[in-house]
């Protein structure tokens, strides 16, 4: 306790880049997941090729995916904006499946029956289907949250900026608090991260919340 | 893709391959120890999933830790169980385990919990003890889930075990901390592509798996 009083401003500063990396994926493989879950479940040749590259992706060890993607992408291996792209692929590859599972699981009657009220295939996907595959892509959504911002955390071993290094540093100098200091923070940190989208779908979906 | 061709040819060097710390012996440190965290996780995770699910109790339980533990960040559980137990392998075999339970409980649980409630009845009704609704009825029918939770278990373990490494066990992350530490790009990636061989394999292998515990289900 008195490691965390006396680190309370290095706490903070370094809660706040874990956010800055953890955030930003979080958001892009979300909308970028999106179409894709479209595409898999528009054509029968697409949902088995995309579900298994999503599934292959997601087995790339992490911490060499940090490394090798500068060299393609042209940034340096501490650049910020690596670790986004990194981890945003991360969660396209959790998330793909969640968002065609969740779109699937719109009805065929209810399509239909809004195609045969004159919805347009673009305002058909916005007003009808995607609403009713909230609350799926909301569960898929939280997985992916909580996952990117544990995940955040293996950057720190390029010497990225974020909870990780509490780690990296607390076990070079042998200071348990540190450590455990991380990890209540990056779990916390996650943990209310998981409430506020809990919270937004009551907001954004309140049938959901009436239903139960 | 030059790093990649570079990659490509470190992989085939002999000198690289074969020995005590070559590619061969710690691909293999590698399986094992991601077989082991699977096989101690489905030890402890299996057993409760059907607790759970053949009772119905303690769900909301389970699917909250479930929850917490994936927030849980492998690195730091390694590092925390390096300091206090040393270095070596059972720290990181601690922080695979707990990633590998979520996946497992989940799979277990759910595979019970799927199966419609009146076929455990007419189980029941046939005079059929719990002991043999859980054992004759609901664990065959909830094999397929079961292996599905193995499986996403056994990807996450798979590519998450180069953690070893950094709290000095072996594997495949031996070549990733060297690299990094010496900026060997064509090494760091050499061991990447080598993870992800293994992992598919692990999944062809599985696949085989599911299909015949799908297979058995239909022929009974």
């Amino acid at each position: 306790m008195t490691w965390v009083l006396a680190n309370l401003q290095l706490i903070g500063s370094r809660t706040v880049s874990h956010l800055l990396l953890a955030v930003p994926a979080i958001v892009l493989s979300f909308v970028l997941a999106l179409p894709l879950g479209w595409i898999a479940n528009r054509f029968r040749w697409s949902r088995a090729t995309l579900l298994s590259a999503a599934g292959l992706l997601y087995a790339i060890p992490s911490l060499p995916l940090f490394v090798v993607l500068p060299t393609i992408l042209g940034f340096g291996v501490r650049d910020r904006l690596n670790v986004i792209v990194a981890l945003t692929l991360y969660g396209i590859a959790l998330m793909v499946r969640s968002a065609a599972d969740a779109l699937a699981s719109v009805g065929a009657p209810v399509v239909l029956s809004s195609t045969a009220l004159g919805y347009s295939a673009a305002s058909r996907f916005f007003q009808v289907e995607l609403p009713l595959a909230g609350p799926v892509l909301l569960a898929g959504l939280r997985v992916v949250a909580v996952s990117t911002i544990s995940l955040v955390t293996v950057s720190s071993l390029l010497g990225v900026d974020n909870l990780g290094l509490l780690f990296v540093d607390g076990f070079q100098r042998g200071i348990l608090a540190e450590v455990l200091t991380g990890i209540v923070a990056t779990v916390l940190l996650a943990l209310i991260v998981d409430g506020l989208l809990v919270l937004l779908g009551r907001l954004l979906m309140p049938w959901t919340a009436v239903r139960r | 893709m030059n790093y990649f061709t570079q990659a490509l040819a470190w992989i085939a060097d002999p000198e690289n391959l074969h020995g005590d710390g070559g590619l061969l012996a710690r691909s293999w440190e590698q399986i094992w120890y991601t077989l082991l965290a699977v096989l101690v996780a489905s030890v402890i995770a299996i057993p409760l999933g059907y607790l759970v699910g053949h009772t119905g109790r303690g769900r909301g339980l389970v699917v909250a830790t479930s929850g917490a533990a994936r927030a849980l960040p492998t690195l730091g559980v390694v590092t925390l169980v390096g300091l206090i137990f040393g270095i070596g392998l059972f720290a990181p075999m601690v922080a695979l385990v707990l990633l590998a339970v979520p996946s497992v409980l989940a799979g277990a649980y759910a595979g019970v919990e799927a199966i419609d409630p009146r076929t455990k009845d007419a189980a029941r009704s046939m005079g059929m003890s719990e002991w043999q609704v859980l054992t004759k009825v609901e664990i065959p029918l909830g094999l397929p889930l079961l292996i599905g939770g193995l499986r996403s278990a056994t990807l996450q373990v798979v590519a998450t075990a180069t953690l070893a490494a950094y709290v000095g066990a072996g594997g495949l992350g031996r070549f990733l901390f060297l690299g990094l530490k010496t900026q060997d790009y064509p090494q760091m990636l050499a061991a990447a592509l080598l993870v992800m061989v293994i992992a598919l394999i692990l999944e062809g292998a599985y696949e085989l798996a599911e299909r015949q515990a799908a297979q058995r289900l239909r022929t009974h």
